[in-house]
């Protein structure tokens, strides 16, 4: 089964991270796996996104005209991919930045504070890890302990180890948004 | 299974450069290939091997051939621009029966064009972009563990030939991550010797590394025994890959990061009872006019997909000629095919 997701938010909020950690824990849990990031200008400010599938087949296209799930951290980002989510997918979108609702009837949409849960965390910087978190518990794809180790060693390559206890909670808080 | 990193395709084909035991790489950072050369900056110094970035392109190009020359296993990788800048040297080193191995990580052009995916330098690659009777080796790597491997290749090739073995990749595949098993690192003292290097001429008779000669006989002997060369190379090395062609209606035919996406196009048009086949060219030049020949005899379309207005398509239609029909499917300026348009195309032409 080979399921797939777009990350999308602001250039630093840490959507290309979070997609190489997601993809680094599924591999790890001994899965197929492709990120392909948006590169270049969009890296700042714009609309950042990268494209992560997990797969337990070999994987061929790493682009998705339709992915089983999207992660919408910002309202551009909602815009531009809630029509693209597969029929039943699953949609997040952070309702702390974004103030629409969803408009799609044939998919799962869930709305999360993101932004509130990271500064409850005490690190408006986690909100990568708290959307990370919820989309964890949302699909099941991989086990959140595999996530927490990706994230771990990736911020242990990064010089950031002080930064784990924080990234955790974070994991634990997303995936205690969703019901 | 040996252990598997998650590494981008650039990190790959310079982390695969230095196993092949590439002592000198000189490069000018240009995106989409930057990770290639960062990973050379980080490593080969700690290797005690060469890293310079050069203050341009064509001086990089230059450094190439004169560690060539020297004996030594080299590389440069830059993104489209670039390798335009690079073909003078390209031209002398292939004049000068050096080997030597370029990267072309594409991007949208012509000019200054993009920094998104691209195949819009088969032609550049393939038929000669600098000026001579000469042609490179290219490989077309379609995944990130075969970006990898066909770097090794191209090292041995290279050394084989004495001939510029060209890795034309796309920015997708350079950008992207994948699960890659790393190959085992080549001892350099077991490398090919190369008694033809100029390394110092005390006790022997020099030699001499050129690519002129004022003599139109002796430029003509020249080439004839570079044409020779490419014979040789064209009658070993071809390389391609084929997939779900045995009872096929349709084949598409697409090389790099395109290819790996009608892999996803195949199983969809199978699911709706499409018989659709994929031919993959490995090698670019030599390119597979044979086999692509023989698959034209047995299905009624074949589809050239490319991230060109066509470039490939020509190669395809050489060999395809009346045997088949053969539309093309192309995107240019860094839009990628995805795998519903594709499919799409491909439904054209199912009967």
């Amino acid at each position: 089964m080979e399921r797939s997701v777009v990350i999308a938010g602001f250039g630093g909020q840490g959507v290309i991270l979070a997609g190489k950690i997601l993809a680094q824990a599924g591999m790890s849990h001994g899965l197929e796996v492709t990120w392909l990031p948006s590169y270049g200008p969009e890296m700042r400010g714009g609309t950042a996104n990268c494209t992560v599938i997990l797969s337990d087949q070999p994987i061929g296209s790493p682009i998705v005209d339709e992915p089983s799930a999207v992660i919408a951290l910002n309202l551009p980002s909602l815009d531009k991919f809630e029509p693209t989510v597969a029929k039943k997918g699953i949609l997040l979108v952070n309702r702390s930045l974004i103030a629409r609702d969803v408009k799609r009837k044939d998919i799962v949409s869930h709305a999360i504070p993101i932004n509130d849960i990271a500064a409850q965390v005490g690190n408006l910087r986690t909100v990568n890890m708290v959307a990370l978190g919820a989309y964890v518990k949302a699909t099941g794809v991989v086990p959140l302990d595999a996530v927490k180790r990706a994230m771990a060693a990736a911020m242990r390559d990064g010089g950031k180890e002080k930064l784990v206890e924080i990234n955790e909670k974070a994991l634990d808080a997303g995936y205690a948004a969703i019901p | 299974m040996g252990e598997r990193y998650l590494l981008r395709g650039n990190e790959v084909i310079a982390e695969a450069a230095i196993r092949a035991g590439c002592q000198c790489y000189f490069a000018y950072p240009i995106t989409p290939q930057g990770e290639l050369v960062e990973h050379m900056a980080r490593h080969m110094p700690r290797l005690g091997r060469t890293f310079i970035q050069a203050e341009s392109e064509v001086a990089a190009i230059s450094m190439v051939y004169g560690a060539a020359a020297a004996g030594v296993r080299t590389m440069t990788s830059s993104s489209s621009p670039g390798i335009s800048l690079k073909q003078e040297g390209i031209s002398y080193i292939a004049g000068s029966n050096l080997p030597a191995v370029i990267v072309n990580v594409v991007r949208g052009g012509p000019g200054l064009g993009n920094i998104a995916p691209s195949q819009c330098d088969y032609f550049q690659a393939v038929k000669g972009g600098g000026h001579g009777d000469y042609h490179m080796i290219v490989l077309g790597p379609s995944t990130v563990p075969e970006a990898g491997e066909l770097t090794m290749l191209a090292f041995e090739l290279a050394d084989r030939y004495r001939t510029p073995v060209m890795i034309l990749a796309d920015g997708l595949l350079g950008q992207m991550m994948e699960p890659v098993e790393l190959p085992e690192s080549l001892e350099l003292s077991k490398l090919p010797q190369k008694p033809w290097a100029a390394t110092g001429a005390k006790g022997r008779d020099p030699n001499i590394i050129l690519s002129f000669d004022l003599s139109p006989e002796n430029l003509k002997r020249m080439n004839l025994e570079l044409q020779a060369k490419y014979a040789e190379i064209r009658k070993n090395e071809v390389r391609w890959e084929e997939m779900d062609t045995a009872d096929a209606d349709i084949v598409v035919v697409a090389y790099g990061s395109i290819a790996r996406i009608a892999k996803t196009v195949i199983r969809m048009a199978r699911a709706e009872g499409i018989r659709l086949g994929l031919f993959r060219p490995i090698t670019l030049w030599p390119y597979p006019y044979e086999p692509l020949r023989d698959l034209a005899d047995r299905v009624h379309t074949i589809l050239t997909v490319e991230m060109s207005a066509g470039q490939m398509w020509e190669d395809v239609r050489l060999a395809v000629a009346e045997r088949a029909a053969s539309p093309f499917y192309g995107e240019m300026g860094g839009v990628v095919p995805t795998p519903n348009g594709i499919l799409s195309e491909v439904k054209k032409y199912a009967r």
